[in-house]
């Protein structure tokens, strides 16, 4: 087959340019540490979550000495709880789910996010290194009232935080870093 | 499209008598009717839709809200439905009836046939249609405000799906037409390579009919039967990976007829000839293998995918990469083999060669440039972990405004300015209004697609009514939240313009009583002709196979995976608005 050198050149350039963009997501993920959300979260039955370990109580709970869980049910047309706070400089596993339809969870500004789907949980793990206050977006369209759902996040100085619900039962460790939340702007109070 | 010697009382009727032997409307009347009353359906929509789309940019800006909140998502299914399946498709179907007839210089075998399928995938459209527009009416029990995407346990009413499933019906039988039309070609030239167009359809249908699988399980197996209270919800994941199956195929259906427009009429409007015709059939292959199995890169927030199946996704979808790259190659060389001829010089000098003031030419140049720019705002959405900061948020239909929204609506637009003379053999009602219109859309966009991934990576969700939260303040990299508000709604007028401007200026052309002149339906060979390339190309069979064998290594253990986690219809699934217990569970 004819191919004119210019072609073979930009089909070369291009293969490159290709190859480039999947090294930077490798770099992403196996360097800087980014994981997908994934499989891990495990199914739950929608109707039950009353029933359920950790969403039966949503809300934040510490499981290390700066690790902590927060359990997030989303629902036609709110998160629950609808503010959380958490200490800066702690890692952070949230485990969202959906009461009825399919959701978004976004905290606005930074990397964690991820589609909430009846049935399954999403897990993820984040960092917050800096306080300042975060909205939550349900960025998935999911009735009339989409619009009216948001909650709030804030991340306190480390001496100013103290738990509400001071259930020190760790559960699991966790292993991963799946995305790290910094602020975009200059927010931070 | 203008020539001397025209004369004033001169009418359509007795200028057809005029028009040379070899132009389309004098070879092939009947397939020119065929494709006039698909562009009708494909422009009506094009017109609902663009002005469903100028109230959302003035709605969810803040800066007119005519309609109700709770209603401003029966208008976003409408735009989606209407933009994205009903004008892309029909349009497409349009441009594949005349491309592959011209090609095989033969007309479609059976007219009856061919009238059952448009009509068909007009009654499925008008099926859906009735369904979205009941939501406006609270009157009526019936509503489909679900959006393009449709996910489960959010429901429609029954008559939405019936309607898409009828509508994908009526497209599988408009690709048995294109094949039998081409079947009937083979047997009378059997050693032939296919004419070019006609490969471009016949590939692009194979793509098609295997993606179609993943929404017609979807709807039919699924969907059809938990609305109509027979079977009880399925599970929400699987139902949107079936989706996605087909979700992101269709990415490339509106395409192709792009393509093809910017590889066989662009080079012929430059004044010039397709550079390669072996690297044109090497992408619409690469096209017909790497669009099904990437459809999980939209599920890269998913839960209960593993990261694995997403890795894969995202790989596949870089090398997805390649044929458009090759295109804008191929697609540039062949205008500057245009510009040289007429007389252009100089390493960029030619540019002032090509015919500039010409709509059809414009149009395409512009859409060709977005899809450049769109081409890379897309690898940020397939960089699996950058996909992070911009998932569902505006940055997303900012994306595809340039994509599916530019370089596919705007070629069309360019195209119908090319191929509505030569199907009603009438002039062109404007040259400058056309030209106007082009540029304008271009602009338009340009401005509202700006703002759409500015405010993204603010993190301002996607598909929001009223995206102001009290509980939320989203921080720009440059300019306020309310600047971007204000040229996302300046684009979108813009653009509605332009549409307008569009709809009148065929509208007219279609009742010119001036003829068109030099319709010439002959396209120029390629510099590179198909006899350069290895005959295993045109291996069609070969080909299907292959695609088919790398949808099965995509998709089988992702699916499997799915199902045993949830099930097929896992317990506590409810639809939403909330309908009838299903009929099972009511006996049980």
């Amino acid at each position: 087959m004819h191919v004119h050198n210019y072609e073979k050149l930009w089909l070369g350039a291009s293969l490159l340019l290709i190859v480039g963009f999947i090294s930077t997501i490798v770099y992403g993920a196996a360097g800087a540490g980014i994981t997908m959300v994934n499989d891990e979260g495990g199914q739950v039955n929608p109707k039950e979550l009353g029933n359920t370990s950790g969403f039966d109580d949503p809300g934040v709970t510490k499981v290390g000495p700066n690790e902590y869980e927060v359990h997030i049910v989303a629902l036609q047309f709110a998160f629950q709880p609808g503010t959380v706070e958490l200490p800066a400089n702690s890692t952070v596993t949230f485990y969202v789910t959906s009461r009825d339809v399919v959701h978004g969870f976004e905290v606005a500004g930074t990397n964690a996010n991820t589609m909430v789907i009846p049935g399954e949980v999403s897990q993820i793990t984040v960092e917050f290194d800096e306080p300042g206050e975060y909205g939550i977006v349900c960025h998935e369209y999911c009735g009339a009232g989409h619009h009216s759902m948001a909650a709030e996040l804030i991340v306190r100085e480390p001496s100013n935080f103290t738990m509400q619900d001071d259930t020190q039962t760790p559960t699991s460790g966790n292993e991963t870093t799946n995305a790290t939340a910094t602020p975009t702007g200059g927010e931070s109070a | 499209m203008s020539t001397p010697g025209e004369t004033a009382g001169e009418t359509v009727e007795s200028a057809r008598e005029m028009l040379p032997d070899n132009s389309f409307l004098i070879q092939y009347p009947h397939v020119s009717r065929v494709v006039r009353s698909l562009f009708l359906t494909a422009f009506v929509a094009f017109g609902i839709g663009a002005f469903m789309g100028v109230l959302q940019a003035l709605h969810r800006t803040g800066i007119a809200r005519i309609v109700e909140s709770a209603d401003y998502y029966t208008f976003l299914t409408l735009h989606g439905v209407l933009l994205a399946i009903v004008f892309t498709i029909f349009f497409l179907a349009g441009v594949f009836t005349w491309a592959n007839t011209r090609s095989l210089d033969r007309p479609p075998v059976s007219k009856r046939f061919t009238w059952f399928w448009v009509v068909t995938m007009s009654a499925g459209t008008a099926m859906a249609g009735i369904a979205m527009l009941a939501g406006l009416l609270p009157s009526i029990d019936i509503s489909a405000d679900v959006l393009f995407t449709f996910y489960a346990p959010l429901q429609a009413h029954p008559i939405f799906y019936i309607g898409l499933a009828v509508f994908v019906i009526g497209t599988w039988l408009a690709g048995i037409d294109w094949f039998r039309q081409f079947l009937a070609w083979r047997r009378e030239h059997p050693d032939e390579r296919i004419p070019l167009q006609s490969f471009m359809v016949l590939t692009t249908m194979i793509m098609w009919f295997i993606a179609t699988l993943g929404v017609a399980v979807e709807v039919v197996v699924f969907l059809i039967p938990w609305s109509l209270g027979i079977m009880p919800a399925p599970n929400p994941l699987l139902t949107r990976t079936l989706f996605w199956f087909f979700g992101h195929p269709i990415v490339y259906f509106w395409l192709m007829p792009a393509y093809l427009l910017w590889y066989t009429v662009l080079p012929k409007i430059a004044g010039g000839r397709l550079f390669s015709d072996p690297l044109a059939r090497v992408v619409f292959v690469l096209f017909l293998l790497l669009s099904t199995p990437v459809g999980i890169h939209h599920q890269y927030l998913d839960p209960g995918i593993a990261e694995g199946f997403k890795f894969i996704a995202m790989t596949n979808t870089m090398f997805l990469l390649l044929p458009s790259l090759l295109t804008a190659f191929t697609v540039v060389a062949s205008i500057e083999h245009g510009a040289r001829q007429r007389g252009g010089t100089g390493y960029f000098g030619w540019l002032k060669a090509l015919p500039w003031r010409d709509p059809a030419f414009t149009g395409m140049a512009l859409a060709g440039l977005m899809f450049a720019a769109g081409g890379f705002s897309g690898m940020v959405n397939a960089g699996m972990n950058i996909n992070y900061l911009v998932h569902n948020t505006l940055w997303v239909p900012g994306h595809f405004h340039l994509t599916v929204g530019t370089a596919v609506a705007l070629s069309f637009m360019a195209g119908a300015y090319w191929l509505v003379p030569r199907i009603t053999g009438r002039k062109l009602y404007s040259r400058p209004i056309g030209l106007f219109q082009v540029v304008l859309w271009f602009v338009g966009m340009v401005f509202m697609s700006a703002a759409m991934h500015r405010g993204g990576l603010a993190g301002i969700p996607r598909r929001t009514a009223e995206p102001q939260y009290p509980q939320v303040a989203f921080e720009t990299v440059a300019g306020s939240v309310g600047s971007l508000r204000l040229q996302l709604a300046f684009g979108g007028v813009l653009l509605f313009v332009s549409a307008l401007l569009f709809l009148m200026n065929v509208g007219l052309t279609a009742m010119n009583n001036k003829p068109a002149r030099g319709l010439d339906s002959a396209l120029p060979p390629a510099l590179s002709g198909p006899e350069q390339s290895p005959t295993v190309l045109d291996n069609l069979k070969l080909w299907a196979l292959i695609a088919v064998v790398l949808v099965i290594l995509a998709y089988s253990l992702p699916l499997y995976s799915i199902v045993q986690g949830a099930g097929l219809y896992p317990a506590g699934q409810e639809a939403s608005p909330a309908v009838i217990a299903p009929l099972l569970e009511v006996i049980a």
